[in-house]
């Protein structure tokens, strides 16, 4: 057992309850900053601690079935450097920038998101993943509509509303699971699945199913991606870069939830997913293609091309290959910190132009170093070499090669790769070349809001340099995730410890 | 008593799928919230139908009622609950923002 898996919840909670009685911005700020700075070697801590396998920590020091669990794998682990990674850069964006001071309640509602993320990536159970989803979820809505404006409003309702009816129905699965199984810790979940009679097929694969619909709502699947663009096109950057993260939730929940409980082992209900998956992830990436191509507006360009990176793991993860998973993982690192470097710089591009979207305008005030960071961006989001993008579908290409769907995933990461290409050559060009003849009217930005885009985009070339490393603890993460019986191990061997002592480490 | 629940379980979800594909906002508020109602006795009929046994396990009895499925719902009402205010809230403002109540914000449709 050790207490450090919960430091990553704790503090941001904690620094969220303070914040909220703090007064004065500057106040508030050096606080949420030295909060969302101290998560980063606390998750770089808990990083290295995943080298011997899986920790649990039993809340309350309840027995691991009935009580609520945090795991620390080599995943979560993983999702929480992502957290702090995207958060800090994200945050000290929104300082310089002054977002937080257009309206209250900026810095509190910060911490919240990053204590429902946090918990989302801990929780080694079905109701608090539930839990830590509206932890989220609420300070999501609030960070979104934060600033106001007409667009915001109506993208917000729109946002919350399906959201709200995601909850609904993440609710059914979990009464149905748990109606059927007796159990909402994952572990427990998974025996009692792989013990289910056949009898109890159909519901389990309903329940099963409906959880897919939901992750696939917070993961902008492809029938359920309808509400992505407009949110994320809508939000304050430093918000819509930190929303990188939330699709990833999504992601997350479906590697977790589909390999541990209803993986290859899970008796009648195995593997229920994935005859799902691959399909609705071409299908995404295709949709996603063309909404980039569709694209006026730069920022609605990357909202698009979040869609195509999301359509790319779920790829990854649906060939069902621990090659294909490790795909995906050094992918979703990429995806991840690029897509949030590039909201910060599409911004600072649209206050200089003084618009978003590729109409002509008076020309950037800074073309070399904003037309370098841009160009450094799309051949990342392209995923052409040398830089980060590359790695992750090469990856995901070669793990591709020994299966059935081989044609359908060359011809469509390929073809989306092609549209993405095309669309950002082009989006490009028009902001900062097709300019109009009238004087420079944007002012040079300051180092403090070049440097936040300027550290996300770096994830570029330093992934590429970093790529043994990376690949090699994607490959250990996705074996790791392929031998759920260590997982179920960890967490169920909690029950023996409790009674006798209550004080053992 | 299933058939009862069952019914009005299937009834409260109809209406709320209903109201919730209805263009203004204060229908969906309330289709929402009959969806969440629906939900809530979904969750607690999971922990199976009984009557008069106490959620509490006392030695030498074995005809207790699953607590876990109250507790959920007591979860989900409370988190129901703030969502609902939170909506009505949005839908208020987007009242008054967009100047309409369709759920696009559109005028056109009357």
């Amino acid at each position: 057992m050790d207490q450090r898996l919960i430091l990553p919840i704790l503090l941001p909670f904690i620094a969220g309850i303070v914040l909220l009685l703090t007064n004065g911005m500057a106040r508030q700020r050096r606080l949420s900053i030295t909060a969302v700075a101290a998560l980063l070697p606390l998750a770089a801590a808990l990083l290295a601690m995943t080298g011997d396998g899986y920790h649990a920590y039993v809340l309350g020091n309840w027995p691991a079935p009935f009580g609520i669990v945090l795991v620390l794998d080599r995943l979560s682990a993983l999702m929480l450097g992502l957290t702090a990674l995207v958060a800090l850069p994200a945050l000290l964006y929104a300082v310089a920038a002054g977002t937080d001071a257009q309206g209250r309640y900026f810095h509190p509602l910060f911490q919240f998101q990053l204590m429902g993320l946090n918990g989302a990536f801990l929780t080694g159970d079905l109701f608090n993943l539930f839990v830590f989803f509206e932890i989220l979820l609420i300070a999501s809505y609030s960070l979104l509509l934060h600033g106001g404006g007409r667009e915001r409003i109506r993208a917000g309702l729109h946002y919350v509303i399906l959201n709200l009816v995601g909850s609904a129905l993440f609710l059914i699965a979990i009464g149905t699971l748990y109606g059927m199984t007796g159990a909402l810790n994952l572990a427990d979940l998974a025996v009692r699945i792989a013990a289910a009679p056949a009898a109890d097929a159909g519901l389990l694969r309903t329940g099963a199913l409906l959880l897919l619909v939901v992750f696939g709502l917070k993961a902008a699947m492809l029938p359920l991606y309808f509400w992505l663009p407009a949110a994320y096109t809508c939000t304050s950057a430093p918000v819509a870069a930190l929303f990188a993260l939330l699709t990833k939730v999504g992601v997350y929940s479906i590697i977790r939830v589909f390999s541990l409980a209803f993986g290859p082992t899970a008796g009648v209900a195995a593997n229920v997913a994935m005859p799902w998956l691959l399909p609705l992830a071409l299908a995404t990436l295709l949709a996603g293609g063309f909404g980039v191509l569709a694209s006026w507006d730069s920022r609605r360009l990357i909202a698009y091309s979040v869609i195509v990176s999301i359509g790319t793991l779920l790829a990854g993860i649906g060939l069902g290959s621990t090659s294909g998973l490790s795909a995906a993982l050094v992918y979703l690192v990429h995806t991840t910190l690029i897509t949030a470097g590039m909201f910060l710089l599409a911004d600072l591009i649209a206050m200089q132009r003084g618009h978003s979207d590729s109409r002509p305008s008076s020309p950037v005030a800074q073309p070399l170093i904003l037309g370098t960071l841009f160009f450094v961006g799309a051949v990342a989001m392209a995923g052409m070499p040398p830089l980060s993008g590359f790695l992750g579908k090469v990856l995901l290409l070669r793990a591709a090669e020994e299966t059935v769907a081989l044609p359908w995933i060359w011809s469509v990461v390929l073809g989306s790769s092609l549209l993405i290409m095309v669309a950002w050559g082009r989006m490009g060009s028009s902001l900062f070349w097709n300019t109009l003849d009238t004087p420079v009217t944007g002012i040079p930005v300051h180092a403090r809001l070049l440097l936040p885009a300027v550290a996300l985009l770096a994830a570029g070339p330093l992934l590429m340099v970093l790529a043994r490393p990376l690949t090699h603890f994607a490959a250990e993460t996705a074996q790791q995730i392929f031998a759920p019986a260590a997982y179920i191990e960890t967490v169920l061997a909690n029950r023996s410890l409790v009674p006798a002592t209550g004080t053992s480490p | 008593m299933e058939l009862l629940i069952v019914g009005v379980i299937g009834l409260l979800t109809a209406c709320g799928v209903y109201l919730l594909l209805r263009a203004r906002s204060f229908t969906v508020v309330l289709g929402l919230a009959l969806l969440s109602y629906a939900v809530n006795l979904f969750l607690l009929a999971m922990g199976r139908l009984a009557m008069h046994r106490p959620p509490i396990l006392e030695p030498g009895r074995w005809d207790y009622s699953d607590p876990v499925p109250q507790a959920l719902v007591l979860t989900a009402i409370v988190i129901g609950f703030g969502m609902t205010a939170f909506l009505t809230v949005l839908a208020l403002r987007a009242r008054k923002d967009l100047g309409s109540d369709q759920v696009d914000g559109s005028r056109t449709h009357p």
